[in-house]
């Protein structure tokens, strides 16, 4: 194809008109991004203000009777509801367990509400059904109260799930993202971005297949084998997460934000398996803002790191544990990453999904 | 993972980086067409290894930043209609037009679907025999192929409920443009490897010709920006203006040949304008007459969508690499991937977006 002689082109000033403030919701208020963390901070925290809340850990730590009880809730949508390494059924405790897990606690019951579309094949709700009560029967937790709600065909999208949980926090523990000090050390359990490109390879559409296995766990006996190596009592580790949605990203990004602190991770020290960056490479997404459903990060002062780490290394579940990161006074807010030719970038929180480019 | 660590490997890209500094005598304004090439950049901050001489400035090579507002407005009319089905590549979806953008649409009703490759959408015409199934269809020479592929199929399987909103852009009559801007400043261009890959070096010849300016075809990973960094010093520095190819493992000097015999077939080179720089001649491509069928723009009435943009955004600038993102003073403030002004904001391959999500930091210090 060629083309014309030189031509003088008029470069014209254009930019388009900024786009009216939010009045709907969008998908990416759902992503655990920015636009989830401004509908949180403009709807929900102004309705129900309390300082429990304000804290907003993946669970809610409350005094009862002298005991702390943590509490927590979560809603399950995936789709496919089957997939690689697990299904919406033992999704619905791992989550659940993990997010009581988060704020060390030991966790002791569930509920379970499902919300079902009219039409659902009867087969496959046994099958969730038996999944979930397998996944809270390995994890020493009872469900012992529940929910049915059936909506009209169209209404819903086969089948969501809620599950709550309660726990509760052994004497001497105290972890929040509002705790990270300079100095102190960012641990990974394992390797990112498993589950959510096993989902992805699952999807309609998207042609390749891969070995890629979500890491569905609950986290809770991973979390009492590291809170064991904490001594005398004091509080070496500072906060526990689990990055799901919005990947191991979102979570430091809130970690430091919530502290006031800089973090600084180092590229080479990610563990990333070969199938999820070959899968990520391709469609154009990085591994740190993919989620995952059985991995932890926890903020551990300098002391204790590496003791931490062994536990977490004797542990199936924390196998491939690394230090990724260190906390920094400098850049507070932020999330920096040191990439392997020894330059600094910053690792940003997402404002919605992250979308495959075009090419 | 093979033909991925050993183009990131630092010790290479700081052998790279100091030949550079050491053949560096002057500066050098040097462009990379590509928003891939630009994002390699900012994620590993190239610009940091290199001299201060160097200047590297981002070209429009952003397939979402270039693609025209009254294009994303098409689309989000057309995706309204209950009758369709839009299908999109991803980074699409959040480019604001000029009242709303395609999740916007999604959420008040419109069947929006994502894609991974245009063909997809042939597929989901083939199933929705009655649903209207629209491909947004833009994109550089390296779309090109495949979206013609896609019109290709529905026009062998007789498709009659598929069609294409056409906005393809070309490379090498917006180099030309850039070099006949009377405030350009490039002196050396890095050219889109993965363009080249389907179009090959020929059309890079002329350019190189008329306006003697150095083009080295180059790729994505850090060593690839690094090499084809020093393959231009080299040449500036020695007074020479050749088209070299660093990209030698993915591009051949012919390209891939039945990829643009069926561009060729389905497509045919039309005037285009490009956001954020305005019209240019002959340098984009629409469907020919014997897929008019396939053409979203005739086969639906869609009416003069007319736009007005307001002037705050650089984004003119930035594409013609006159200015960097953060010269904007709506920069980061503003102007945020969450609120885009300008199209650059939105993709992950646009300049002001490789710049807030990964450089934020020293762009304030």
């Amino acid at each position: 194809m060629s083309t014309k002689s030189p031509v003088e082109v008029k470069f014209e000033l254009s930019c388009p008109t900024p786009l009216p403030a939010k009045d709907t919701i969008l998908l990416g208020h759902g992503s655990g991004g920015k636009l989830s963390a401004e509908l949180i901070r403009d709807v929900f925290l102004p309705a129900f203000r309390n300082p429990v809340l304000a804290r907003l850990d993946d669970q809610a730590i409350v005094n009862v009777n002298g005991q702390r009880l943590a509490i927590t809730t979560d809603s399950f949508v995936v789709k496919p509801r089957f997939f690689p390494g697990g299904d919406i059924g033992s999704l619905a405790v791992h989550g659940t367990i993990n997010d009581l897990a988060m704020g060390g606690a030991t966790p002791l019951f569930l509920s379970a509400a499902f919300i079902i579309e009219e039409g659902f094949a009867m087969d496959e709700l046994r099958l969730v059904v038996n999944s979930l009560r397998q996944a809270a029967a390995d994890a020493g937790v009872d469900v012992v109260t529940g929910d049915t709600k059936v909506v009209e065909k169209g209404k819903g999208d086969g089948l969501f799930i809620n599950t709550t949980g309660i726990g509760l926090v052994p004497e001497g523990v105290n972890l929040s993202a509002d705790r990270a000090c300079p100095g102190d050390k960012v641990l990974l359990s394992g390797s990112i971005g498993d589950h959510g490109i096993a989902i992805l390879a699952q999807r309609e559409g998207l042609e390749f297949e891969t070995l890629i296995q979500s890491d569905s766990a609950a986290l809770h006996t991973l979390v009492a084998a590291m809170l064991g190596v904490t001594s005398n009592g004091t509080p070496d580790i500072r906060c526990m997460r689990d990055p799901t949605r919005g990947g191991v990203s979102s979570t430091l990004n809130e970690i430091a934000e919530r502290s006031q602190v800089g973090i600084e991770l180092e590229e080479s020290s990610l563990p990333i398996h070969e199938e999820v960056r070959g899968a990520c490479e391709l469609l154009g997404l990085d591994p740190l803002y993919v989620a995952n459903e059985g991995k932890l990060i926890a903020i551990v002062a300098t002391e204790a790191a590496s003791a931490v780490l062994q536990a977490m290394r004797r542990h199936p579940l924390g196998a491939e544990a690394q230090i990724i990161g260190t906390v920094k006074k400098e850049n507070p807010g932020l999330v920096t990453m040191r990439t392997p030719l020894g330059t600094t970038r910053i690792v940003d929180m997402l404002a919605g999904d992250q979308l495959p480019r075009i090419c | 993972m093979k033909y991925l660590d050993e183009y990131r490997d630092h010790r290479i890209a700081w052998a790279l980086a100091a030949e550079i500094r050491q053949r560096t005598t002057r500066p050098w304004v040097l462009m990379e067409i590509c928003g891939g090439q630009t994002h390699t950049i900012m994620r590993y901050g190239i610009d940091e290894l290199l001299p201060r001489g160097i200047e590297l400035v981002h070209g429009p090579g952003c397939p979402v930043c270039v693609t025209p507002l009254e294009t994303v407005d098409k689309a989000i009319a057309l995706a309204l209609r209950p009758d369709v089905i839009l299908v999109s590549y991803g980074d699409m979806l959040r480019v604001p037009g000029s009242r709303s953008d395609l999740f916007r649409a999604k959420a008040q009703g419109a069947d929006v679907r994502i894609a991974y490759s245009p063909i997809e959408a042939v597929k989901i015409a083939g199933s929705n025999p009655d649903r209207k199934v629209v491909f947004l269809a833009i994109g550089f020479e390296t779309t090109a192929p495949a979206n013609a592929m896609a019109a290709w199929h529905a026009r062998h399987k007789g498709l009659s409920n598929f069609s294409m909103l056409v906005s393809h852009v070309l490379v090498p009559p917006a180099i030309r443009a850039l070099m006949v801007s009377q405030t350009n400043r490039v002196q050396g261009f890095i050219a889109p490897g993965h363009v080249c890959t389907v179009m090959g070096c020929t059309e890079y010849e002329s350019l190189v010709r008329d306006f003697r300016v150095p083009i080295v075809v180059g790729g994505f990973e850090p060593v690839d920006i690094l090499e084809a960094v020093l393959m231009l010093v080299r040449q500036l520095e020695a007074g020479e203006a050749k088209l070299e190819n660093q990209y030698v493992r993915s591009v051949s000097y012919q390209g891939n040949l039945p990829a643009q015999q069926l561009m060729a077939e389905v497509f045919e080179i039309a005037d285009q304008k490009w956001r954020g720089i305005g019209p240019i001649p002959q340098s984009g491509l629409r469907l020919r007459e014997e897929y008019a069928a396939f053409d979203a723009n005739r086969v639906f009435d869609l009416g003069e969508i007319t736009v007005d943009e307001p002037a705050e955004c650089i984004s003119a600038q930035v594409l013609q690499g006159l200015k960097k993102p953060t010269d904007c003073p709506a920069f980061g403030m503003r102007c945020t991937p969450e609120n885009p002004l300008g199209a650059p904001m939105v993709s992950s391959e646009g300049a002001c977006a490789a710049y807030y999500h990964y450089r934020r930091h020293s762009a304030a210090s």
